[in-house]
């Protein structure tokens, strides 16, 4: 496939064949990765920046492992200790790290379009890590790529209902626009005030019970409360939000058979899952960062090898 | 000063000339006065309109010089067709004391001592924390023409009261910047589906219309006048509406952006048009447009929020609020004129004559003996706007790149030509 972006800002500016091609390519890479010797020479003297500007154990680690899996050279670069902390501004800071030609930049940042905001003043590839409550479309890539694997590519027609703070969540938007697209139903379930204003425009169904949300579903993303929702009034407590929407075991009774339990993590265990369920066979927690690896492979080496895109991943 | 004639010019749709002695206007009429040795000026076929009163701008100084001065800010306004404008408190010091309202006076008289005009609207409590009345008398009396708190509205309900008591005592009015502080907290787009979508914090439209019910039931109880500030939502204008009718003294303002935008501008996180109150939606704009024919508005201001460059070159959150709206207001406000949903009159009132009664400044209608302050309008000029064009060094506006039409081409003041683009 030529892939003509040079950015990978959010899930909407994939075409659905894209999103496949992806999912194939990650494949391959997952086989690569059950190998003894794991490391390929396809992006060789390429380099890729982490910059992190917000905390980030798994995603940061998972794009590092990528790339060097892929051998290319990458540097972190975290905002704690940056030039970010002295003042400077993000469209300085990404000029002067783009100065240094790297072929990527991965960024993270706390800041809704941030990702589009540097894109759009460097002429390197920017691969979105997460932009405030916007997108991150690694991790629905990600999520997508893992339940392909248990569904044998077959979305149709399947129910999803993602479980938490939609509002605030940048990986709910790009996880309803990609699992929309590929044909699911969607469900979301949680408080109103997690909720986004004009969520009866988007194309799910709301839920304030989760007993109702997990019947027939075929997976739930559970997401990560963020402890700072309680202090800004959004919640009574973090107590009454786990007894009204910890799933458990007994949520999924009705729920179709062989359901999905994904999570993006890191988890809060027994306040958005419990601890038991996140454990069980029908947990994909695990699989979900195995899958994060293969995917950053497939992006970064569609990304980087880009205009070379017909170098070949080299055979097992 | 003798008697000036601007002939070949258009008035209420009649073409005539325009006479003019001593800083007043003389007459409007066909055939030419006996007296030869009048100087006659061409208007070359321009409506005459009055010049233009603007009751809410940002100049920046002092204290923000690099955004804009008042003689850039003063500069833009000539060229926009305003020739007088009330700017509001939040520089740097604070206009708390007559030192920094006799200051901005005197950076007028050094810069443009024919006009423009500004009219400073000195800070309602001091350093504009809501918790201290400012002297509001020594700002009076070192010559503010209305108070506000403008940015950072009084929460306390009591103080607001008072103040406003307080300033009618002075024959002044309070301008109030519309918005629950609380609810409005870190919002930075109006709430609905396009915050939702580019997940951004929004400002939603109860924050401004629960303040707009405080003032008016504030003002109907003091039976004291309160003018709102730039009104954006539809739900604030059926209280207004309500309000009128029970004749509650208050009056309302709108600004051209509310006119033209709705919140679908942001998408792809376009700072040009990040404002507070933030753009709203669609069915916002078409009531705002309605409310400027059926009186609810009473006048069009600019909030003319001049910003440099580097500053909208930032995440949008990060982004500070303001559009630069001296340069466009009136050739925007001209495309309502040739959609047929304002008549030209309206315009004069709106932007004119009714700020010009609601804060006592001095207006041109035309008659006989009022100040010959009026420009000269080009109806069909087209021009693109681009940073050259702007006067203003604040070239923050969703507007640049646009073909706008109408052009202020002269701009008299007291009789005098302050500024020409002929």
């Amino acid at each position: 496939m030529n892939w003509t972006h040079k950015d990978l800002l959010d899930i909407e500016s994939l075409s659905i064949d894209e999103v496949r091609h992806i999912f194939q390519t990650s494949s391959r890479f997952i086989e690569i990765n059950s190998r003894s010797i794991k490391k390929v020479p396809i992006l060789k003297g390429k380099s890729v920046v982490l910059f992190f500007a917000e905390p980030s154990t798994r995603t940061k680690t998972s794009f590092d492992m990528a790339a060097k899996r892929l051998s290319a050279d990458s540097f972190s670069l975290a905002s704690k200790g940056s030039s970010l902390q002295k003042g400077e501004s993000l469209k300085d800071t990404v000029l002067t790290l783009e100065a240094m030609k790297p072929d990527a930049i991965v960024m993270r940042h706390s800041l809704s379009g941030s990702a589009g905001f540097i894109a759009r003043h460097l002429k390197c590839s920017v691969l979105n890590a997460g932009d405030g409550w916007h997108a991150h479309p690694t991790q629905a890539l990600l999520d997508g790529f893992t339940l392909s694997r248990f569904w044998d590519n077959d979305f149709q027609g399947k129910t999803l209902l993602i479980l938490g703070d939609i509002a605030h969540s940048r990986v709910a938007r790009s996880d309803i626009k990609l699992f929309t697209r590929l044909g699911c139903h969607l469900r979301v379930c949680a408080p109103r005030t997690l909720l986004p204003s004009g969520i009866q425009d988007w194309p799910v169904e709301v839920y304030k019970n989760l007993d109702e949300a997990c019947h027939k579903v075929d997976a739930v993303i559970s997401l990560r409360l963020q402890l700072e929702r309680q202090e800004a009034g959004l919640l009574p407590d973090i107590r009454e939000y786990a007894a009204r929407f910890c799933l458990a075991q007994r949520h999924l009774k009705k729920a179709a058979p062989g359901v999905k339990i994904m999570h993006p993590g890191p988890m809060n265990r027994g306040i958005e899952i419990s601890s038991d369920l996140a454990d069980s066979k029908d947990s994909l927690i695990l699989d979900q960062v195995e899958s994060g690896v293969a995917v950053r492979m497939t992006l970064l080496y569609l990304y980087l090898a880009r205009p070379k895109h017909e170098q070949e991943i080299p055979e097992g | 000063m003798g008697l000036m004639i601007i002939k070949n010019v258009i008035l209420n749709d009649k073409t005539g000339m325009l006479l003019v002695e001593n800083g007043k206007i003389v007459d409007f009429r066909q055939e030419s006065p006996e007296d030869s040795s009048a100087e006659v000026y061409d208007g070359r076929e321009c409506h005459v309109l009055p010049s233009l009163i603007d009751a809410h701008v940002h100049l920046r100084e002092p204290g923000f010089e690099y955004k804009e001065t008042i003689k850039s800010g003063l500069e833009a306004a000539a060229g926009g067709g305003f020739g007088q404008v009330m700017a509001m408190a939040n520089t740097s010091p604070v206009n708390d004391s007559a030192s920094v309202t006799e200051f901005m006076l005197a950076r007028n008289m050094e810069s443009h001592p024919a006009g423009p005009f500004v009219h400073p609207v000195g800070a309602l409590t001091r350093n504009l924390e809501g918790r201290q009345l400012s002297p509001l008398t020594e700002l009076k009396e070192a010559g503010c023409r209305a108070f506000s708190n403008d940015g950072l509205p009084v929460k306390d309900n009591e103080l607001f009261r008072r103040a406003v008591e307080y300033a009618s005592d002075l024959g002044m009015v309070v301008i109030d910047h519309c918005e629950d502080t609380y609810l409005a907290a870190d919002g930075v787009m109006n709430e609905g589906r396009i915050s939702s979508y580019l997940g951004l914090k929004g400002i939603p439209s109860v924050a401004e219309t629960l303040q707009v019910a405080r003032d008016i039931l504030m003002a109907a109880y003091l039976d004291t006048p309160i003018h709102l500030a730039h009104i954006s939502c539809e739900e604030s204008l059926e209280l207004i509406a309500w309000a009128k009718e029970k004749s509650i003294p208050v009056t309302a303002e709108t600004c051209p952006h509310y006119l033209f935008w709705d919140e679908e501008i942001i998408q792809g996180y376009n700072t040009m048009a990040k404002v507070n109150p933030p753009l709203r939606r669609k069915k916002d704009v078409l009531a705002m447009r309605n409310a400027l024919k059926n009186g609810v508005i009473d006048i069009i201001a600019t909030d003319h929020a001049p910003h440099a460059d580097f500053e909208k070159e930032v995440p949008f959150a990060q982004a500070p609020n303001g559009i630069s709206g001296l340069d466009t207001a009136l050739s925007l406000c001209l495309y309502l004129v040739r959609r047929g949903v304002l008549e030209l009159d309206d315009l004069n009132w709106l932007m004119s004559i009714s700020p010009g009664r609601i804060f006592n400044l001095p207006v041109n209608t035309f008659q006989k003996g009022d100040p010959a302050d009026f420009i000269l309008v080009d109806m069909e000029y087209e021009w693109q706007v681009t940073p050259e064009e702007m006067l203003s060094m604040g070239k923050n506006t969703p507007c640049m790149g646009m073909e706008l039409m109408g052009r202020v081409m002269a701009h008299f003041m007291g009789g005098k030509e302050i500024f020409s683009r002929f």
